[in-house]
């Protein structure tokens, strides 16, 4: 007696019958070709007619063509059902692969580990707990901040342990790379700076205020934030992917366990490095600014390259120079304080790593922003 | 040889915030021993290791080497202890941005006087003994993986140290291979008088060279001492004796 029935499906020509041979048992029948590139029928069937007082199923497969994980998906959900519902099940009626699969299948139990909360939470929960890890996470960057100290306490005494020539590697990688990226930027910026001039001066027929206007913009200000924010993106970025890689790889682990600082090895080079290229490309990228504006002047808005260049002598004083410079080292070592803590940080997969990087950027722009703020508003309240 | 316990482990327990890896562990390594630390995957072996060589404080209890409370201990106390130990990872745990040699000769560098010449002398040889001659200027990414691990053995030898912790030498390494491996490790053991600790699940290997042992239950997160593994075998916990015969007793 056939009670439910699901049609072919297709091509294949592959069946699903389920009969009731006795009042409380099952029969699956099975035909035909069961493979994943076919579509698959649903349990559903079968577990309706579970719960319609079945407590013992058996199978017959003896028209069964082709079968592969398929088959055997579909037969592991409907054992799982069946011991869910406390049916009896003879795999008697399958072939024999298919059973011996299934029977390794079930071989180790499902270990018991501790539960994930991967669970989707909701809203004010997700806040609520990013609040308080960011709030946690305070103090590690407190104590990495000291670390850094100690550790360059004892590069300036003469005891710190790193390599020469990683220092010039990463000097190279930081300064000359990086030079045609910054070059573009700070000349459109410098660009725009001097429209953005041209448009207002009009106002009050004072057009050759440009020249000021870009010179002590991109000296003091722009070129070091533009700098630093190029350098969070290209440098910050690669060195938590580096060292975090490193922590995955457990070659940070093994530096602690020979004694030696990963933080003298690895991150003392990198904010060296930082710190010593990123003020020389502000006052690249204030030049580059400069010649943008003159660009811009002399072509546009017909100011002669004489005057320009005059007013620009005038506006600028070695104080804003060191404004910049000052401003870049600082952004230097925010970036590369960013990029090695999260590197340090970065947990063992490499989707942490991809996190890691994310993560360098955003803290270390975000950390530029603060320091720019506040030394802008320092240096004004010093007049400098 | 003396058997002074060089190692003693009393009442640790390790875990991964709430998740308990491993309780109530009690062991006692003696000097020149080879001890087997075997148990199936995930069953907290490299946890215990971390544990071990001052990477991951446990949750409880005492790790002492030569009476010397080591946890308890400042960080300079501990760092000392660390200095005797040579330990090779799981991966090989090779600085990606060092050759070969300079891998080795780190150590070196960092804890001996030895001129260069000297320190290129000895990097080539421990190179020679895990059968890497010849591979000095290569980087980690040009190697394979068992490659890496033996160079990480070779590492960890570096400095002679006292004991020599290894993280499954084995796997991951042709047969013959893991053969000389084991040889190496006696003969360490022999000539310089080495405590040699092995993290491994390779049966051949654990009954060849394991002098001492425990077994890391992953059910009931505790461990079973085992003594020699070659008793084990024939007349251990019948757990152990199912692990060592691959599930066939
Ligand atoms: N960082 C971690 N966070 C949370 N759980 C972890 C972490 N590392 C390991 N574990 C868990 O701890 C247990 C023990 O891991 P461990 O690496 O010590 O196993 P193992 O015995 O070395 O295994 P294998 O033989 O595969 O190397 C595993 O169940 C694992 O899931
Ligand atoms: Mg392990």
């Amino acid at each position: 007696m056939t009670l439910a029935h699901e049609a072919a499906a297709g091509e294949a020509g592959r069946k699903l019958e389920l009969r009731r041979p006795a009042e409380d048992s099952l029969e699956v029948v099975l035909s035909g070709r069961w493979c994943l590139d076919g579509t698959l029928p649903a349990r559903d069937a079968v577990e309706r007619e579970l719960g319609a007082g079945v407590r013992r199923l058996t199978f017959a497969a003896g028209a069964l063509g082709e079968w592969d994980s398929g088959l055997l998906t579909f037969l592991a959900g409907v054992l799982k059902a069946c011991a869910a519902r406390g049916v009896a099940v003879e795999q008697g009626g399958l072939p024999e692969g298919v059973r011996h699969l299934l029977a390794m299948a079930s071989a180790v139990p499902e270990q018991k580990v501790p539960q994930r909360d991967a669970a989707a939470q909701s809203l004010p929960a997700r806040v609520g707990k990013a609040t308080l890890e960011l709030v946690r996470g305070a103090p590690a960057m407190l104590r990495f901040l000291g670390e850094i100290t100690l550790s360059f306490m004892r590069f300036f005494s003469g005891r710190a342990h790193f390599r020469m020539s990683d220092l010039w590697l990463e000097v190279e990688q930081v300064g000359p790379r990086a030079l045609p990226i910054v070059s573009v930027i700070s000349f459109l910026v410098g660009l725009i700076l001097a429209y953005l001039g041209a448009d207002q001066l009009k106002l009050v027929g004072a057009q050759i205020f440009i020249a000021d206007l870009v010179a002590i913009g991109m000296v003091r200000e722009v070129g070091a934030l533009m700098t630093g924010i190029i350098i969070a993106g290209r440098t910050g970025a690669a060195f938590a992917a580096q060292l975090g890689t490193m922590q995955v790889n457990e070659e940070i682990d093994a530096f602690r366990t020979l004694g030696i600082s990963p933080v003298d090895f690895l991150v003392l080079p990198r904010m060296l490095a930082l710190m010593l290229m990123v003020p020389l490309l502000t006052l690249y990228a204030g030049f580059v600014g400069m010649f943008a504006g003159l660009v811009v002047s002399v072509t546009i808005f017909d100011i002669s390259l004489f005057e320009y260049y005059n007013e620009t002598l005038r506006a600028l004083e070695l104080k804003h120079f060191w404004v910049g410079l000052s401003k870049g080292t600082v952004y230097g070592a925010m970036v590369a304080f960013a990029g090695c803590l999260r590197g340090m940080q970065c947990g063992r997969s490499a989707e942490a790593v991809g996190e890691a990087a994310t993560s360098a950027v955003v803290t270390g722009i975000l950390l530029i922003t603060i320091a720019a703020s506040v030394m802008t508003i320092v240096y004004y309240q010093l007049d400098i | 040889m003396e058997r002074a316990p060089q190692i003693e482990v009393r009442g640790v327990a390790m875990g991964y915030g709430e998740f308990v890896v491993q309780s109530d562990l009690n062991f006692s390594v003696g000097k020149g021993d080879v001890f087997i630390i075997m148990g199936g995957n995930g069953c907290g072996k490299t946890t215990l290791m971390r544990a071990l060589i001052g990477l991951q404080r446990p949750a409880a209890g005492t790790v002492r080497y030569d009476g010397e409370d080591f946890w308890g201990a400042t960080e300079e106390g501990r760092e000392r202890m660390k200095r005797r130990l040579g330990i090779m990872f799981q991966g090989g745990a090779l600085w990606s941005s060092l050759t070969l040699a300079e891998n080795v000769a780190l150590p070196l560098a960092e804890y001996t006087d030895f001129p260069p010449a000297r320190i290129a002398e000895i990097v080539s040889f421990k190179l020679a003994l895990v059968g890497l001659a010849g591979f000095e200027d290569f980087y980690p990414s040009e190697l394979s993986g068992g490659m890496k691990k033996r160079a990480g053995l070779a590492r960890a030898m570096a400095l002679d140290p006292d004991i020599l912790i290894i993280d499954e030498p084995s796997s991951g390494l042709d047969p013959l291979t893991a053969r000389r491996l084991d040889d190496l490790i006696l003969e360490l053991r022999d000539s310089l008088g080495t405590t040699i600790i092995v993290i491994s699940h390779d049966l051949s290997s654990i009954l060849a060279i394991g002098s001492d042992s425990i077994y890391l239950d992953a059910d009931t997160r505790t461990m079973i001492a085992t003594g020699n593994p070659r008793e084990a075998l024939r007349t251990g916990d019948p757990r152990v004796r199912h692990f060592l015969t691959r599930g066939s007793q």
